[in-house]
């Protein structure tokens, strides 16, 4: 089988009969044979049933009735309902639940004729930076098995990276599509907050997650975006204004663009010094090119991550109350009444990172202490807002590496909480103030394990952040790791 | 943050945690030492700051009130760990 990287390269050839769904998703099928057991990126896969939908798709190719994204084979997150299919969040709380809807962002990308292969390996409830926190066990990255996928959707990057699927969605509420993406050699993109519908996505920061797409290609992020997004009776948070054409992004660029670049995304001490070349090399691309690119200071760069987990920790102390016992997911067998019951079920039920989560996000929420804790942060992330909007004004885009560092070694970071979170210092503050942001390929380290390179846009300003991210993957020289 | 046992359990009540003799120096450490980390925030001044609530841009959204498809009991009940076909079953509540 050829190495497809678009969808396009795909529906080509299933117009002129040179490859089939069918042919497709036995490959796909006979890649996660081989490498699953490895690299443990899905947590279920839908063998029969992919078979049997390819088979239909190849009947509405051959009738000319197929959906836009006949011939894409999909993995999904192991956070987004699929009706009658398992759904985890690679949590024991939720030990065999089964969907009883489907996500909007699914249903949408099926009425396309998408295939979905499998469920894909996370962190427990989407909390992590490395995909060592699942119920399910340790996922590990295709391009060096002894590291870390990123995460916290470590299993949707690593099975677009293995070519278990063509592409996955995910979710990012701090970075969980960008970081593993950019980890993985691969593109991971965050709409907008509210762009796409959260309805079926299992919550865990409420006012942070969006749902993203992870692929080879930017043509294909832009595709399964403009079929997601967009209004939703199911969901009040989602915004109501028109989707745009991100397909057709030709010409919808201005020249010279003015871009900023993080200054800490170049000169920081704890940055790996190939990210800080990579990143010094694309700026010189884009100065040659005749843009306008200059140094930005975010004075409050060091304040995102604590504003960040205040206020993540307490949405999912708030959300995650719901798994109880009571109505679904894991109840404890040694409660005697209603109270232990449900301190049992979840005690017994939740891992580590996600109690540790609950509790601090309990105490920034408790009378004593909510006004010094949850109130400042939302102070400081108007702050953000505002500060961030002030770079926009005067720049089209805010370029910096997606993550300090390349993939890190498995159990590296795992006894530090503290050190863990940093690894999201450069993808938090696109959830932080809403806006869309991007990380893309930019080559490899000295160690062949590859770079993100993240661009943030401003808000609703996807079509335009996608046309920058197609122009500037074409000057990239790197190939993207192929496992 | 200094936080005691007692507050440590507090906390863990209200979280509907139990925390075992063993995790309670780890869990005690780990949680000062993020809150403290936390507490960098204090150095920004935010006096006149209005805390941002809402990251969402629609306000109020509505719609009609229409009689529209609902989750049938039999599927509400499905995941249940316990239920009697018409309820979900927990241990007794009321003496």
């Amino acid at each position: 089988m050829k190495y497809y990287t678009s969808l396009r390269e795909i529906q080509a050839d299933l117009n002129d009969g040179s490859v089939s769904c069918r042919q497709l998703v036995a490959y796909y099928l006979k890649n996660i044979e081989e490498k699953n057991a490895q690299l443990n990126a899905f947590v279920a896969v839908y063998g029969e049933e992919a078979r049997q939908r390819a088979e239909e798709i190849d009947l509405k190719i051959a009738a000319g009735k197929a959906g836009r994204l006949a011939g894409m084979v999909v993995g999904i997150k192991d956070v987004l309902c699929y009706k009658d299919h398992g759904l985890q969040a690679g949590s024991n709380i939720l030990d065999g639940f089964v969907s009883q809807f489907t996500a909007t962002a699914v249903q949408r990308i099926l009425d396309e004729d998408a295939i979905i292969i499998g469920r894909q390996n996370c962190d427990e409830f989407a909390m992590g930076s490395s995909n060592e926190n699942s119920a399910f066990g340790v996922v590990r990255n295709a391009a060096d098995v002894t590291r870390v996928p990123g995460g916290s959707s470590g299993g949707s990057a690593v099975a677009v990276q293995a070519d278990m699927c063509l592409a996955s969605l995910g979710s990012d509420t701090g970075g969980s599509v960008r970081q593993p993406a950019a980890f993985c050699g691969l593109v991971g993109f965050k709409p907008t907050y509210g762009r796409i519908s959260r309805w079926g996505l299992v919550a865990y920061g409420s006012s942070f997650d969006c749902i993203g797409p992870i692929t080879k290609s930017v043509e294909d992020a832009a595709l399964l975006l403009e079929i997601m997004a967009g209004a939703d009776e199911f969901d009040s948070t989602v915004s109501t204004q028109p989707v745009g054409d991100y397909t057709h992004l030709s010409g919808l660029l201005k020249h010279p663009l003015r871009i900023g670049y993080l200054r800490e995304g170049v000169e920081s001490e704890g940055l790996q010094p190939e990210m800080k070349q990579a990143m010094l090399a694309k700026l010189e691309v884009l100065r040659e090119q005749g843009h306008t690119v200059e140094p930005v200071d975010f004075d409050l760069l060091s304040y995102i991550l604590p504003t960040y987990y205040i206020l993540t920790t307490a949405e999912s102390s708030s959300n995650l109350s719901r798994f109880d016992g009571v109505r679904y997911g894991h109840r404890s067998s040694n409660a005697e009444d209603l109270t232990s019951l449900y301190k049992k079920s979840r005690s017994e039920g939740f891992g580590k990172e996600v109690k540790r989560r609950i509790m601090l996000g309990t105490f920034v929420l408790s009378a004593s202490y909510y006004d010094a804790y949850y109130t400042k942060a939302q102070k400081v992330r108007r702050l953000m807002k505002e500060q961030t909007d002030r770079v926009f004004e005067k720049y089209d885009f805010l370029l910096m590496p997606t993550t300090p560092t390349t993939a890190f070694p498995i159990g590296d970071k795992t006894e530090d909480p503290l050190q863990m979170y940093l690894a999201d210092i450069f993808t938090v503050q696109a959830n932080v103030v809403g806006n869309p942001a991007i990380s893309i390929p930019n080559g490899v380290d000295a160690q062949g394990l590859p770079m993100g390179l993240q661009i943030m846009g401003k808000p609703f300003g996807e079509a335009e952040l996608l046309a920058f991210s197609n122009q500037i993957t074409e000057t990239n020289t790197a190939q993207p790791s192929v496992a | 943050m200094q936080i005691d046992k007692a507050t440590l359990h507090k906390i863990a009540n209200l979280a509907r945690l139990e925390i075992t003799p063993e995790e309670e120096a780890p869990l005690l450490q780990s949680l000062e030492n993020v809150l403290s980390w936390m507490e960098h925030l204090n150095e920004l001044d935010t006096d006149n700051v209005a805390p941002l609530t809402h990251i969402s841009s629609e306000i109020n959204v509505m719609r009609e009130d229409v009689v529209g498809d609902h989750l049938p009991r039999e599927q509400g009940l499905y995941n249940a760990p316990s239920q009697d076909g018409t309820y979900f079953r927990v241990p007794k509540v009321i003496e």
